[in-house]
């Protein structure tokens, strides 16, 4: 009969020789494998000390960044709540007050800007919305946690400090390259 | 000083010594399994309580004096405690008989590193090893819990089945060599005349039944672990749990003390008494090599565990009942027709 795919295995039902009766040759066969395993190379990765590099287009973490000045880009026009799928992003719009001009870009800032992480799918596509160039996705890591309001992530968090930038510049973006 | 007292403090010291060797092995006998279990699968195993995980053992030790100790309702209180007591004490008393080395000779006073050299050793494992099961029974008993009752049923019939073909396997072995006490068996082996060579067949059925009277991998039934529940100490928590395990890896300790000694030839090894070394270094180095000998017998076991699937119960049995014992009785009559032809 002609076998339905490459893999098809033909069974048969014959009777055990007398080696195969006494099963201690094949004990020391399967003995001989594990032990070839067991000087194998390790696949573990010592987490927090050995990480695996991510994807070029890995989308972590995100991160609402400022211009080189250290004003916050975001303007809070709402395209990314817009193009948000999973509804994840929430934002309170102000208006610049006289002497602000150092910690906002624009006349018009985010007062409030919250990423409910629980439901964000980590598509990217806020990103993608924004004109400003305020909110990217980086390569980090959402931190565990144990309560549902700890995943509401708001400014305090998705702001980055003047002083430590976020690099994003590992983050390979396709869509910006026009391929 | 008179004699009885330095007697008795010598003995006292080498029971005390070879105890903690013992739990120390056992201790580390855990650690031991996760790793090789760890390195046969291509996983690192513990390795973060301190260095290469060797902490391990403390912390798990730890882990189970701050569980909760649990008695079931309607549990036999006296006979629940008393089961992890007698598994532990009875896998401890064995290692009295095993010789573990030559003589050391301190201050002129030759030692014997022997605890006691019983004339009937043999029998003496036997018996201590006979008496283990009661630890298995018992603590299924006295679980008021029917799957425990029925795992201890299974356990207990699987190594009283085993021990018949063990037994046969070891009278085998005691015609050829002509004495109940290990300290001869073991001094009639020197010079690399180890009696795995004379009763090849005798060993490999001792060790399928060691292997079964340990209730290693492939004859784990009593605990199944991997599918089932936990076999007769389902019902055991805390270090009540812990000595039941913990004394499953001395079992294993001395099963492979016994095996090293019976037919690996103990602390003989061949060639050394050609060097010329002073008495006190050969019978340290005879001490290193039992250990040698006996970590390679651990290591089998491991080996074979994380190798060989577990045995369907009607096939333990027949493994047991026709073709072990079988074996051995014909291993018994062609020894002895040996020792009369020859």
């Amino acid at each position: 009969m002609k076998p339905l795919t490459s893999r098809s295995k033909s069974v048969s039902n014959k009777t055990m020789t007398m080696i195969e009766r006494l099963y201690l040759p094949a004990i020391i066969k399967g003995m001989v494998i594990t032990l070839g395993h067991f000087f194998k190379k390790k696949v573990t990765i010592k987490y927090p000390e050995q990480t695996r590099p991510f994807s070029p287009v890995f989308r972590g973490l995100h991160v609402l960044r400022r211009d080189a000045m250290g004003a916050e880009r975001c303007t809070a026009c709402g395209l990314c709540a817009v193009a948000c799928p999973a509804e994840a992003i929430t934002m309170d719009a102000a208006e610049r007050k006289a002497g602000e001009e150092h910690l906002y870009r624009e006349e018009k800032y985010a007062q409030r800007y919250e990423i409910n992480m629980l439901r964000c799918i980590f598509c990217g596509l806020c990103e993608e919305a924004c004109p400003k160039e305020a909110i990217f996705l980086t390569d980090r890591i959402l931190p565990a946690g144990t309560t549902r309001d700890g995943f509401i992530w708001g400014k305090d968090r998705l702001v980055e400090s003047p002083t430590q930038r976020i690099d994003i510049s590992k983050r390979h973006f396709y869509y910006k390259d026009g391929k | 000083m008179t004699p009885f007292i330095s007697f008795i403090t010598i003995k006292v010291i080498l029971a005390s010594i070879v105890f903690i060797i013992t739990l120390t092995i056992g201790m580390y006998s855990t650690l031991a399994e996760r790793k090789f279990a760890a390195f046969f699968q291509d996983r690192l195993g513990p390795n973060r309580a301190g260095p290469f995980g060797l902490l391990q053992p403390l912390a798990d030790g730890i882990k189970f004096f701050f569980k909760e100790e649990f008695i079931p309702a309607n549990a036999d209180k006296a006979l629940f405690i008393l089961g992890p007591c007698i598994a532990m004490i009875m896998s401890c008393m064995s290692g009295a008989v095993i010789p573990w080395g030559g003589n050391l000779t301190i201050f002129g006073h030759s030692i014997s590193l022997q605890i006691t050299d019983l004339n009937i050793g043999v029998l003496y494992i036997f018996a201590v090893v006979s008496l283990g099961v009661y630890g298995v029974i018992l603590g299924g008993w006295a679980s008021n819990n029917k799957f425990a009752l029925l795992s201890a049923i299974r356990a207990s019939s699987q190594m009283i089945s085993y021990e018949l073909a063990m037994g046969l396997a070891l009278i085998a072995l005691v015609m050829t060599t002509g004495t109940l006490s290990l300290s001869e068996i073991v001094r009639g082996q020197a010079g690399g005349h180890w009696n795995v060579i004379y009763q090849p067949v005798g060993f490999l059925i001792f060790m399928i039944c060691a292997f079964a009277e340990t209730n290693r991998t492939p004859f784990d039934l009593p605990e199944c672990e991997a599918e089932l529940i936990g076999g007769y100490h389902t019902e055991y928590s805390s270090m009540k749990l812990g000595f039941y395990l913990f004394a499953e890896y001395i079992n294993m300790f001395v099963a492979s003390a016994v095996m090293s000694t019976l037919y690996f030839g103990g602390y003989q090894f061949p060639g050394i008494s050609h060097l010329g070394l002073p008495s006190n270094i050969v019978t340290l180095a005879g001490s290193a090599f039992l250990f040698f000998k006996i970590f390679g017998f651990i290591f089998l076991f491991m080996w074979v565990r994380w190798t060989v699937p577990r045995f369907r119960y009607d096939q333990l049995m027949r493994l047991g009942w026709n073709v072990l014992l079988p074996l051995s009785m014909i291993n018994l009559i062609v020894t002895g027709a040996v020792l009369v032809l020859r």
